[in-house]
């Protein structure tokens, strides 16, 4: 599904390289995790993906389904399966979260030569999932994640990602902010959304998320690059040792 | 009624501050208009003539005349416009109950208007209570105006209330049960309209006040609005889009105890166009918000816009709110100039204004003149002047999202004009200029 090759990236602006050749394959129906320490460039990666401006790719590739990725528009991207969940949602004051949901949802239909839903269809459908996340109408009436808190984000987050069905699935530290019940709330969201053809990269700081949201493979990055890949114990490993012995390994 | 005594002609003596030519433009323009028979109106129109001799035209090394040329408005005459007298552009408030009465180049047409009956509410005309003899307007008509003469002087407003010929006289005496709704249209091609509405809010009483359409090549509208004690007016005007014409309006209001004055703007393209507010607050607990949001786009015609407001705190406990946003693009110019004055005495006072622009390219500009003067110890006034451009951040999310380029920027623009919408405290009209904002933004401009 998603294949990333030796993928560089520097700062547009700065002489600043960030992802040093970065590697990496999410076959489809997996759920992977990237863990790694601060400024290893793992919201980096999730930014390139989507197709966000301000970073070069000196090197590299990136494809969906064996479609370069890197070429396409941001809403192309979307359009053709990917979603990320932001580490930090944006606050967008007077545009209404159900107005954006249903644009952001009919935009891509079209674009995939889908029907449109009807005002009605659609509005059926967010409650059932908005109800499933425990995010209020109130919520949805109000203007994009204006006045929510930091778990209401994430929610809404991922009632975004449960309404535009994609196939790729990026989420950056959707854990961080959370406490219990929103974690699990959140992880129960994202399992409901398993299924053969859709995949999950989850970035994550800590192994609690990936107790609820069970990987198949997980990555330690650091630096701009996978250092190591392992089955869903090196999360364990990362709980009870630190980056430390990791990073140490790598050199 | 009113106790704003009338400044005899007397006491003015007439000079146009010693410069020949500025005179002689003065005499040309004034010479191009044909003065209407006045009846009640008389000496305020001969007071407001008197005065506007004394003040001359603007120049623009006037103070508040700086970011906007005056020349067009000073002209002679009309530069004519050729204009689509169907117009291609669907009516606003159209989905809503309401009077509507029509303005043809700045003079009331009956035929195309409804009954002058409402409930509540008296209405006449000041082509028809000239021609007749005393009036309840008799003590309002151009005095607000006089008195917005101060601090600053406002030659065209003063020129307004000489030479008018119509304009409604609305006295509201209760609750209406919909709002009047002015329809200007144009009727010839080189229509210099002026027109000159006076409305007064009786104890308590109410009014929805609603303005959109076109109006002449060239215009001078103003609003002389009276609230008594409890009245409550909301005014809510929309310039129809892409109408290429030179136009001032005024709104002149005097606001008493535990009254509400909101007034908000629409305007869209456009070549040239001039609001002018001066919102005396004279009674205490007092309420006066004055919004505007504002799209300009240099490719449609050249594009000025400049709102000129003050706005005086003269009681206790007044409440008042300044929100100007505008859109800009293409060569546009928007300009604020806006005072917050508060005068010795009026304490507790809550002033805020804010004026915004959000500049969709690099040859766009906005021009702020943001002002406070404060002269009362115990208050608590704020203004603020942003120029800035679309968020990065927030385009990037909505098109992760799978939004497009453009219609991530129609929601992005609405989402800077949010804050002066949410002036518009009736949710159907507020949705009506949304509905017609989004309606501009995703289909090109006629023109
Ligand atoms: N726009 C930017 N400007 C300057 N530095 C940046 C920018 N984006 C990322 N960086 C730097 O790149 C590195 C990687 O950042 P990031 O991708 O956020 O790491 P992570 O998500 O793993 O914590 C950090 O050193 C960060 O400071
Ligand atoms: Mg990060």
């Amino acid at each position: 599904m998603l294949k990333i090759n030796n993928l560089h990236v520097k700062l547009e602006e700065e002489d600043k390289q960030i992802l040093k050749g970065l590697t990496l394959e999410v076959p489809a129906g997996e759920v992977h995790a990237i863990m790694g320490p601060n400024g290893s460039g793992k919201s980096t990666l999730s930014y390139v993906l989507s197709g966000r401006d301000g970073y070069e790719v000196t090197d590299g590739e990136a494809e969906l389904d064996g479609e370069d990725l890197l070429d396409m528009d941001p809403e192309v991207r979307a359009a053709a399966g990917l979603f990320l969940a932001f580490q930090y949602p944006v606050e967008i004051p007077g545009v209404g979260n159900m107005t954006f949901l249903r644009t952001a949802v009919n935009a891509q239909r079209k674009a995939r030569g889908e029907a449109e839903l009807t005002a009605g269809e659609f509005l059926k459908e967010v409650r059932v999932k908005a109800a499933e996340l425990q995010i209020s109408p109130d919520m949805l009436k109000r203007p994009v994640n204006v006045g929510f808190s930091g778990g209401e984000k994430k929610r809404n987050e991922i009632l975004q990602m449960a309404m535009l069905s994609p196939r790729m699935c990026i989420m950056d530290e959707t854990d961080s902010g959370l406490d219990v019940d929103a974690m699990r709330l959140v992880s129960e969201g994202v399992n409901a959304l398993r299924s053969p053809d859709r995949s999950f990269l989850v970035i994550t700081h800590y192994q609690r998320l990936l107790d609820h949201i069970k990987p198949d493979v997980v990555h330690i990055m650091s630096n701009g690059r996978i250092i190591k890949s392992g089955g869903p114990e090196l999360a364990l490993e990362v709980e009870q040792n630190g980056y430390a012995d990791l990073l140490a390994e790598a050199d | 009624m009113s106790d704003i005594a009338v400044k005899s002609k007397a006491e003015v003596t007439p000079q146009v501050s010693g410069n020949p030519k500025a005179a002689a433009a003065l005499d040309d323009r004034l010479a191009a208009i044909t003065m209407p028979d006045a009846g009640f109106s008389a000496d305020a129109r001969a007071d407001a003539m008197v005065r506007l001799r004394a003040m001359g035209l603007p120049a623009p090394r006037d103070e508040y005349w700086r970011y906007t040329n005056p020349s067009a408005f000073n002209a002679a005459t009309a530069t004519a416009l050729p204009f689509d007298a169907d117009g291609a552009e669907s009516p606003l408030f159209t989905g809503r109950d309401k009077l509507t009465l029509v303005f043809v180049d700045g003079a009331f047409d009956a035929a195309a208007s409804d009954d002058l009956s409402l409930e509540g509410v008296e209405i006449t005309t000041l082509a028809k209570a000239d021609a007749a003899g005393d009036h309840w307007a008799a003590g309002l008509y151009g005095q607000l105006e006089l008195a917005g003469q101060t601090p600053v002087k406002r030659p065209f407003a003063a020129l307004n209330t000489a030479v008018a010929h119509d304009g409604l006289l609305i006295r509201v005496t209760g609750k209406p049960s919909k709002p009047v709704h002015v329809l200007y249209r144009r009727g010839t091609a080189d229509a210099d309209a002026v027109w000159h509405h006076v409305i007064r809010v009786e104890d308590g009483a109410e009014l929805t006040l609603l303005e959109s359409g076109m109006v002449g090549a060239r215009s001078n509208g103003m609003l002389e609005v009276d609230l008594a004690k409890g009245a409550k007016l909301h005014h809510i005007a929309a310039k129809r889009a892409n109408d290429p014409k030179v136009g001032l309006s005024h709104i002149f209001a005097r606001v008493g105890a535990e009254a509400q004055l909101k007034s908000f703007t629409l305007a869209v393209n456009g070549t040239l166009m001039r609001h002018e507010g001066a919102i005396d607050i004279v009674g205490d607990d007092a309420v006066a918000h004055i919004a505007a949001a504002v799209l300009g786009d240099g490719n449609v015609g050249p594009f000025h816009h400049d709102d000129t407001v003050f706005i005086t705190h003269g009681a206790e406990r007044g409440e008042s709110r300044q929100v100007f946003k505008k859109v800009l693009k293409n060569g546009a110019t928007g300009v604020f100039q806006g005072k917050i004055l508060v005068k010795q005495g009026a304490q507790k006072t809550d002033g805020y204004q804010i004026s915004q622009a959000l500049l969709l390219d690099d040859n766009s500009q906005f021009l702020a003149k943001p002002e406070l003067e404060i002269y009362a110890d115990d208050v608590k006034c704020s203004h603020g002047s942003t120029t800035g451009a679309i968020d990065e951040e927030a385009l990037f999310y909505l098109r992760s999202r799978g939004v497009p380029y453009d219609r991530a920027i129609v929601f992005l623009v609405l989402s800077f004009l949010a804050d002066a919408l949410s002036e518009v405290e009736d949710d159907d009209l507020r949705d009506d200029i949304n509905d017609r904002l989004e309606a501009w933004l995703t289909t090109p401009p006629q023109n």
